[in-house]
Parts: structure tokens; C-alpha cells; sequence
């Protein structure tokens, strides 16, 4: 069997790839905080909580209503995004003009109960999540197998954020998006609805949550704990790509994904601090991120 | 159109920033097809007065009819489908959208607006940097773009602050010719200025505003009789 640095290609490519589907989680939880945060001026602490509601309504859908998969995939985030609104609309509203520090613990204090709702409900066990039929099994592509499971993660990952940032981009709409992220207030004497924007806004972040959260329930287990095990490295993405940036916050979280199985390959012990001593080393000399502009 | 004479009467305008108190009952007219200057020094109200008809300040108390509406609770982004343009004093260009993106932002308020061929061919300049980023322009290039992102849109009333503020001479004068033509095209038009040579030559009607109120008007058939008092309240 061929090798690189004394690493069997098989064990390089696997966990590669396992780096990759992680990443995709990085990209999209990241994309939403960095929409949500360039909008509503909120450090949404509450995204990792939101993430598990996904993946909790699948499993939910599932087992009361036998919604399956397919249709989760596209009920959860709606739901999210509805809880995101309900949200929105009868608290956060109140932050936006204030430190940032108040949002934060503001939706610090959500995710705690969320998850504690759940906690209370389901334990802290994980429930299984079956794989859809259609994508059980494993491509064979000579030099390793690839679950067909992790390869749709990371291509459905891809599709969302990727026409996220065309949206934001590329769009009319998404340039309404970015000038009321830049000057709320001459956007709406312009006539623009800014508030609904808001609102739609947070609920789009708090689905693309969601959505991960569904992606994520066959590939994890499905667990009230599972957003707040994630989160924190998804804030260290988000300090190393620079808050507020789409584009960097999507090469970020993919990129370190990789970083991180890569690690796993060749210093397994450095794995789960790997992003932390890298978001050290950027605070150090890029304290904006390595794709945020300084203020 | 509706028939009334009046595009936009402002009453007993108070207006407040957190717990400052900036206008103090500001009253004055403006008639569709004219162009009124709201003359003063820094810090009078004239720009908070633009703020306060568009809904941007904090509280505010008294009335703006704007169209024959009552606006005084209306949020911001209602009171601009009434057919009003705003250019602000920092111009306001977004430096995250192309010059062509900030032109194509400000939705249609009102059916009748400049076409984008007419408006290049008013700002040739823009035409030529439509694709370039709007940190990118020209101090010049901002305040056109500033001007023909509200042509056309179909705004009837032009809210225009300090546009001539910070220019070079020539594009001062381009800017003037744009204001003519605007008026011949029966645009109603409120210039707030300092620079009263700039504006004296385009308005029918001059406000002085100190503290916050109106302390004068002034005809435009009145300015040199009046001159001791334009001396006396802008020092010029």
C-alpha cells in the first residue's frame, strides 16, 4: 500500500474527507453568524442551540410524525427560521443599539435554555438517526471508499453556502442586504424596509442552522448537546476568517476542517486544539481575522 | 399628481437626538416646482431639519405634510414611497456596492423617474466607472452618484444636504447646471448650503435657520435689500 510521510493513503484520504464534512458544518454555522452578525450587530451565541433544534426537529418529525429525512431537510430550518423570527421579533430588536456585549449574553442565555428544554425532554443520551436509504453505502474510488453520506454533506454544504454568498453578492437583493449593513439608516430613507430585512435576515442565519443540524443528525447522533460541543470551535473559525465576512467565513470553516484531519493523521493529540492555537496566532498578528477588515 | 400647490409644509417641527432638543419648532413651506435653500451656520438644524422630514432623527413632535399626508409617525422607509430623494451631507456612497449597484439601489417611489441612459448622460463620468467599487470614486463621481441614485427612482421632492461642500470649483459649477436643469424639469428642490454664492442664483426662496427655528425668509427679488441681515446671520 503507497504512503505519504509514513501515512497509508487510505488513513490520509479517510480522515481528509472526515476534515471536509466537518468543515462543511464550520462553513454554513459560520456563514450564518457572519450574516447575522454584519446585519444585526449580534454575536448570536444561540447558533450552536439552534443547530441541534434542527437536528432535534428531524429526529422529532421522524419518530411523531414520520416526516422522513428528504422533507426534514427542508421542515426543520423553516421551523428554525420561525423560532429565529419569534426571537427576532421579541428580543433581540431591543439590543441593536447597544454594546455587543448585551446581545451575547442575551443569546448566551437563550442557548442555555433551549438546550436545557431539550435536556429535560430527551436526556443528554444521543438518538439514533438512520441514513436515508438512498444514500447509504460507499463510493469506490480505487484509492478509498467514500460514504456516500459524507460526500452529500459536503456537496449539499457547498450548494447552500455557495449560493448564499452569490445571493449576498451577486444580487440586487443581496445588494439591499449589504447596504443596510453598512447604513441602515440612509437604506431605509431610501424606502427599503431595513426592520423586515432585519428580521428575515436572522431567520435565514438561525435556518442555515437548522439545515446543518438535519445534515448532521445521520452523520452524529442527535443530541441536546451536540450544538454547544460544536459551537466553540465554530466561534474560533469565525475569529480566525474575520467577523462579518461571507466569503472568508465559508474558505475558513472548510479550511480548517481540513487542518483539523489533517491533524488527526499525522498528531492526533493536537486535534482538538489545532484551531485554538491557530486563532491564537491570528489574534496575535491579524487581530481582524484573516479575511475581516480592520474598523 | 394631486392638484395641491404644496408639496411639503413642516409645523412647529421639534425634533430630538437621545436627550438633546435640536429643532425648536421649525415652521416653513415648500410649493411643488420650487427650489428653497435653508441657509445657516454648522449646527443650526438645517441638516436635522432633512433628517427630521425623513423620519431618520429620534423623537419628534409637530407636523410634516408631505404630499398632503401627515407623516410625523410614519417610519422612515414609508415617508421615501411619497416621492421623496435624499442626499445626504457625507454623501452617503456605499463603499461595499459598485458605482452602478449604489445608482440602481434606492427602489422606485414613483412612476416617472430618469431613465439610466438620460442620467449617464447627464454624469458621463459615472457611465465610465459604473463597474468600480464606490470607495473608489472620486469625491466628484460620490456626490453625482449621490444625486443621480434619487433621479431615478421617480422622487419629485429632492432633500439635497451640502452638496456643493468640499468640491472643486468646476464641479460646483457642473452641479449648479444640474440643479437648473432639475428645476426646468419641474423637480421640487430643498438645498441646505453654506455656500451661499452657490445657492443664492438657484432659489426662489431662502430660509435662515438659527437655533434650531426659522429666524428669517427671504425672497429672491429681496437679496440685496436684505443683505445686512444675510451679513449679519451667515457672515458672509
Amino acid at each position: 500500500m503507497s504512503e505519504i510521510f509514513g501515512v497509508p493513503v487510505q488513513a490520509l484520504m479517510g480522515q481528509l474527507m472526515l476534515g471536509l464534512v466537518n468543515g462543511s458544518f464550520y462553513a454554513m454555522l459560520s456563514l450564518g453568524l457572519a450574516v447575522i452578525f454584519g446585519m444585526l450587530n449580534i454575536i448570536n451565541f444561540a447558533h450552536g442551540a439552534l443547530y441541534m433544534m434542527g437536528a432535534m426537529f428531524a429526529w422529532m418529525g421522524l419518530n411523531y410524525f414520520g416526516i422522513g429525512y428528504w422533507w426534514s431537510l427542508l421542515l426543520a430550518p423553516l421551523g428554525v427560521g420561525l423560532v429565529g423570527i419569534l426571537i427576532e421579533r421579541s428580543m433581540l430588536r431591543w439590543l441593536y443599539k447597544l454594546d455587543h456585549l448585551y446581545g451575547l449574553l442575551l443569546t448566551f442565555g437563550l442557548a442555555l435554555i433551549i438546550e436545557g428544554l431539550f435536556r429535560d425532554q430527551y436526556g443528554v443520551s444521543g438518538q439514533p438517526y438512520s441514513i436515508p436509504e438512498e444514500l447509504t453505502g460507499a463510493f469506490n474510488l480505487g484509492f478509498m471508499f467514500l460514504p456516500k453520506y459524507r460526500a452529500w454533506v459536503i456537496l449539499a454544504s457547498l450548494t447552500v453556502c455557495f449560493a448564499t454568498w452569490y445571493v449576498i453578492e451577486k444580487t440586487p437583493l443581496g445588494a439591499y442586504l449589504r447596504a443596510a449593513t453598512e447604513n441602515p439608516q440612509l437604506t431605509q430613507a431610501f424606502g427599503i424596509n431595513v426592520p423586515l430585512m432585519v428580521m428575515l435576515t436572522y431567520g435565514f442565519g438561525v435556518a442555515l442552522a437548522g439545515f446543518a443540524g438535519v445534515l448532521a443528525a445521520p452523520a452524529l447522533q442527535v443530541s441536546p448537546l451536540m450544538g454547544s460541543n460544536l459551537i466553540i470551535v465554530v466561534f474560533a473559525v469565525v475569529v480566525i476568517g474575520g467577523m462579518g465576512s461571507i466569503l472568508g467565513s465559508i474558505v475558513t470553516g472548510l479550511g480548517l476542517g481540513i487542518v483539523e484531519g489533517l491533524t488527526k493523521v499525522f498528531y492526533p493529540e493536537a486535534s482538538a486544539t489545532v484551531v485554538f492555537v491557530i486563532m491564537a496566532i491570528v489574534l496575535l498578528l491579524r487581530p481582524a481575522g484573516l479575511f475581516g477588515r480592520e474598523k | 399628481m394631486n392638484g395641491v400647490a404644496e408639496y411639503l409644509r413642516v409645523t412647529d417641527l421639534h425634533a430630538f437626538y437621545g436627550e438633546s432638543h435640536i429643532l425648536h419648532g421649525m415652521d416653513f413651506r415648500v410649493n411643488r416646482g420650487e427650489c428653497v435653500t435653508l441657509l445657516g451656520r454648522n449646527g443650526a438644524g438645517r441638516t436635522t431639519t432633512l433628517k427630521a422630514i425623513l423620519g431618520l432623527t429620534g423623537r419628534r413632535t409637530g407636523s410634516v405634510m408631505l404630499n398632503g399626508r401627515e407623516v410625523i409617525s410614519w417610519p422612515a422607509h414609508r415617508i421615501a414611497h411619497l416621492g421623496v430623494g435624499y442626499c445626504p451631507e457625507e454623501r452617503g456612497i456605499y463603499a461595499s456596492l459598485s458605482a452602478e449597484e449604489n445608482l440602481m439601489l434606492p427602489p422606485q417611489v414613483a412612476s416617472g423617474g430618469m431613465a439610466v441612459d438620460e442620467i449617464y448622460a447627464m454624469f458621463p463620468n459615472l457611465g465610465e466607472r459604473r463597474k468600480s467599487q464606490g470607495s473608489r470614486l472620486s469625491g466628484g463621481e460620490q456626490q453625482m452618484l449621490a444625486m443621480a441614485r434619487i433621479l431615478r427612482t421617480g422622487a419629485q421632492l429632492l432633500l439635497l444636504d451640502e452638496i456643493s461642500e468640499g468640491l472643486a470649483p468646476v464641479i460646483v459649477q457642473k452641479l449648479g447646471e444640474v440643479i437648473r436643469r432639475l428645476k426646468e424639469k419641474g423637480f421640487t428642490i430643498i438645498l441646505v448650503e453654506q455656500n451661499f454664492r452657490f445657492a443664492a442664483p438657484l432659489a426662489d426662496r431662502m430660509y435662515i435657520v438659527e437655533h434650531g427655528r426659522i429666524a428669517a425668509e427671504i425672497g429672491k427679488d429681496e437679496v440685496e435689500q436684505k443683505q445686512t441681515l444675510l451679513n449679519e446671520y451667515l457672515g458672509v
